[in-house]
């Protein structure tokens, strides 16, 4: 196996020293700290968590920033390239576990409901929501902001920033949309979230999702601005590509939690 | 260690001092630093352990009381904050950082040609979130746990309601379940950075089933990381929700279901003990291999059954729940897909002993500790196919039997691995050599050490003594004993260890680039000891 060589020199990216990882630690460290004295309601710890919180998102911009300067200055090489799309693809399979978890939990109680609540699903006194209305409308809107954005990468391949722009812009609005209507709708609740499992796993399950629309939002957004900036071009994009990537399988998410939670679990009530 | 090759660095600027340690891009500084937490946190857990043996010496509760002021309440909430402390500690801040973080970060760039990780930065933020990690578990002592008690006395599976506010609920569990958390962040991230670095970063020539077993055995180790990990996130997420926002997740007022929990841990915990093995099993290949001067025996089942092991690893977690009130045809279905782990694992224990059959062998330290590995290995994983009967395992579940078990297969296994990568490296990593008698008193040490504390377990379950718990009935006395006495014989072994440690890297002779020989073939013995801050300017070409 030893028996080897002189190739070729290597066209990786050996990262310069970097602080963020530390700062990034230690404010997660404040914000940890900061959340169990707020939950115990130790006094001024909210200023604590939010403090941590502040650092970590400092933290991840500059953090970010330096990415894509790195990626101005030519050290994203075709080899380096894959290795990011492994990444983006490797995270996108521990968020799908994640909610592996918020399903199995759902799951666990709709397909064997306990007494304590009815032995039914939805349990009893639960008023679920009518999927084919603000749901429905939601599935749309993700659905063609799938389409949306993938008119911007195929404009940005074309050479069209034009296109590329006018693409995300409609993206992020859709998305801005769905968590807009998403809003309404919790506001618009005939449950809470303390109100028994129904609750907990409707408000979790679609409360994570939402947040996920929100990042890839923001994530969509930072595209948008680089696309402003000149950063695409049509060979070199992949900033834009793990953007789209993430937004679809926030859609496919959402298309899995309107079948199962929405429909499949309305009750005859829903509406 | 800190002159580690400045002179190599011409090409690149190398960074010094408090840069180089605190702000790392490097693979082999990260690793380094990861050995270092990993030792601190071993010596912390190994003083847990003390603690737990020296209060089961004899019957009745002695040891902790004093430590307690003679409180009896506070003296068991102690003993069950030390063996959660215990447990999480040797798991999530022990084996993890000193197999994957550690000698996994060091080797496996060097062993597949790269000149480092893929994501060197995201490999720094691995390391340092194991700081706010332990920070907050240690946090979690001093902090009301139960009413009126200090620290998480939940044991390491954390389960409700123990765990939910009706058993614990002060701040020490919210702690202790944020420091899961930033260590399952931590090890996901690492988990992404070591599966990209060995799919794209292999030079030239090194196919994948030309690839070392170490590397292999990394690879499927952080696929399992990246899609168990998720799933106890959740949990702990539901947990941490029904703890203090009124969710009902584990709640059967509100239609939850505790069990629930369960399998959400198990699903991560199960493959979480194969995480815990597969660096060793990796490790323990080479060193076999090395010492016996022949290539491994059937490499590409070793490859493969590590693949399956793997995979086999994610359905069958339900073993660990035989006593919850399972259905009966499901004990059946965890039952078998239990004992099929042991076709595999067979295949790996026999490729071992023949890589040995026939071998020119050489017994130092590495190989000592090598050979201990297989051997105690193996006797953990017959007793595990024991435990694998839903039927058997009615009457052992919470025995010692089953603490015995784990113990051969973790302590007596993965932690042998550590001990046989660390004399099999150390040479490498800091460029001076272990003294060979110091090596070999420290494996027997702790081999009669270990085997004394843990063998008698296996007669105490037998005899029914449940486990996390302080005290015993007068009848399981004598083997407790035995097994104190064993502890202190590995106190001894630890102190020894500490000792060959502190030698080798002040006074340790000169490593040369192989010591070891025509046996090992790996890339990092065509390297310098230790090897240059930058490997392969020039990728190696492999034939």
């Amino acid at each position: 196996m030893v028996a080897q060589e002189q190739g070729m020199k290597h066209q990786y990216h050996l990262v310069e020293p970097s602080p963020w990882p530390l700062v990034g630690s230690l404010s997660v460290l404040v914000l940890a700290v900061g959340a169990v004295g707020w939950m115990h309601d130790w006094a001024n710890f909210q200023y604590v968590f939010f403090a941590g919180l502040a650092g970590l998102l400092f933290t991840m911009y500059r953090w970010w920033t330096d990415v894509v300067h790195e990626a101005r200055a030519g050290f994203h090489t075709p080899v380096v390239e894959i290795g990011l799309r492994y990444g983006m693809i490797l995270f996108i399979a521990s968020e799908v576990m994640f909610f592996v978890s918020w399903f199995w939990a759902y799951f666990n109680a709709a397909l064997f409901p306990p007494e304590s609540i009815g032995g039914v699903w939805p349990p009893e006194g639960i008023r679920t929501f009518d999927p084919w209305h603000v749901p429905f409308i939601n599935t749309l809107i993700l659905l063609l902001s799938g389409t949306t954005v993938t008119w911007a990468h195929h404009s940005l391949l074309e050479g069209n920033r034009r296109g590329l722009i006018q693409g995300l812009w409609l993206t992020v609005l859709l998305g801005m949309s769905f968590t807009g209507l998403q809003a309404y709708e919790y506001a618009h609740a005939a449950f809470g979230l303390t109100s028994g499992i129904y609750g907990s796993t409707f408000f979790l399950a679609t409360g994570f999702h939402g947040f996920h629309v929100i990042i890839g939002t923001i994530f969509l957004a930072v595209c948008l601005i680089r696309a402003y900036k000149g950063d695409f071009t049509p060979e070199h994009h992949f900033g834009l590509e793990a953007a789209a990537w993430y937004w679809h399988f926030v859609d496919v998410v959402w298309l899995f939690l309107f079948s199962c939670i929405y429909v499949w679990g309305a009750g005859p009530a829903a509406g | 260690m800190a002159h580690a090759a400045e002179a190599h660095g011409e090409h690149h600027h190398t960074p010094t001092g408090w840069r180089r340690w605190l702000l790392s891009t490097n693979h082999k500084d990260i690793g380094i630093l990861y050995l270092w937490y990993a030792g601190i946190m071993g010596i912390i857990g190994f003083l847990m352990s003390l603690a737990i043996r020296i209060e089961l010496a004899e019957p009745g509760v002695q040891f902790m009381t004093t430590l307690t002021g003679g409180d009896m309440a506070a003296a068991q909430q102690l003993y069950n904050v030390l063996i959660t402390g215990h447990g999480l500690i040797m798991i999530f801040f022990l084996v993890m950082p000193a197999l994957i973080g550690g000698f996994g970060n060091f080797f496996v760039p060097i062993m597949i040609g790269a000149p480092d990780m893929a994501f060197p930065r995201m490999n720094n933020i691995s390391f340092w979130l194991l700081v706010p990690s332990i920070v907050l578990l240690m946090l979690s002592m001093f902090m009301e746990g139960p009413p009126g008690g200090l620290g998480a006395g939940t044991g390491w599976t954390i389960y409700p309601p123990l765990a939910s506010s009706a058993g614990h609920p002060g701040p020490a569990m919210d702690l202790a379940i944020l420091s899961l958390h930033i260590a399952g962040a931590s090890s996901i991230m690492g988990a992404i950075n070591f599966i990209t670095t060995i799919l794209n970063m292999r030079a030239p020539g090194m196919t994948m089933h030309k690839m070392p077993l170490f590397a292999w055995a990394v690879l499927v180790t952080a696929f399992l990381l990246l899609l168990s990990l998720p799933v106890l996130a959740g949990g702990l997420t539901m947990l941490l929700f029904d703890r203090n926002f009124g969710t009902h997740f584990f709640d059967p007022a509100g239609g939850g279901d505790p069990i629930l929990f369960q399998h959400l841990f198990w699903f991560f915990g199960h493959p979480e003990v194969y995480i815990l093995i597969l660096p060793g099993f990796g490790i323990i290949s080479h060193v076999v291999s090395t010492f016996a001067k022949k290539p491994i025996f059937g490499y590409l089942g070793m490859a493969y059954a590590m693949v399956a092991i793997g995979f086999i690893g994610f359905i069958v977690w339900a073993h660990h729940m035989f006593t919850v009130g399972l259905d009966v045809d499901t004990k059946a279905y965890f039952t078998a897909a239990t004992m099929v782990i042991a076709v595999p694992t067979g295949i790996k224990v026999f490729s071992w002993i023949a890589t040995m059959w026939g071998g020119s062998i050489e017994f130092r330290t590495p190989m000592l500790w090598a050979i201990g590995f297989v051997f105690l290995f193996t006797v953990g994983g017959v007793t595990g196919v024991v435990l694998a009967n839903g039927g058997v395992d009615t009457v052992f579940h919470d025995t010692y039997y089953v603490v015995a078990h784990f113990h051969y297969v973790l302590s007596l296994g993965a932690v042998f691995a550590i001990f046989a990568a660390f004399y099999y490296w150390i040479g490498k990593m800091s460029g001076r050599q272990y003294p060979e008698w110091a090596g070999k008193l420290h494996f027997w040490v702790t081999f009669i050490g270990v085997n004394m504390i843990f063998f008698p377990q296996h007669f105490l379950g037998h005899a029914g003594m449940p486990r996390r718990y302080i005290d015993y009935a007068d009848g399981y006395a004598f083997w407790n004993h035995i097994s104190s006495l064993g502890a202190y014989v590995t106190a001894v072994g630890v102190v020894i260890f500490l000792g060959v440690v502190a030698y080798t890297l002040l006074a340790g002779r000169r490593a040369e680039a192989n010591p070891w020989g025509e046996g090992a073939t790996t890339l990092e013995w065509t390297l310098p000891s230790p090897p240059p801050f930058h490997q392969f300017e020039v990728l190696p070409r492999i034939r």
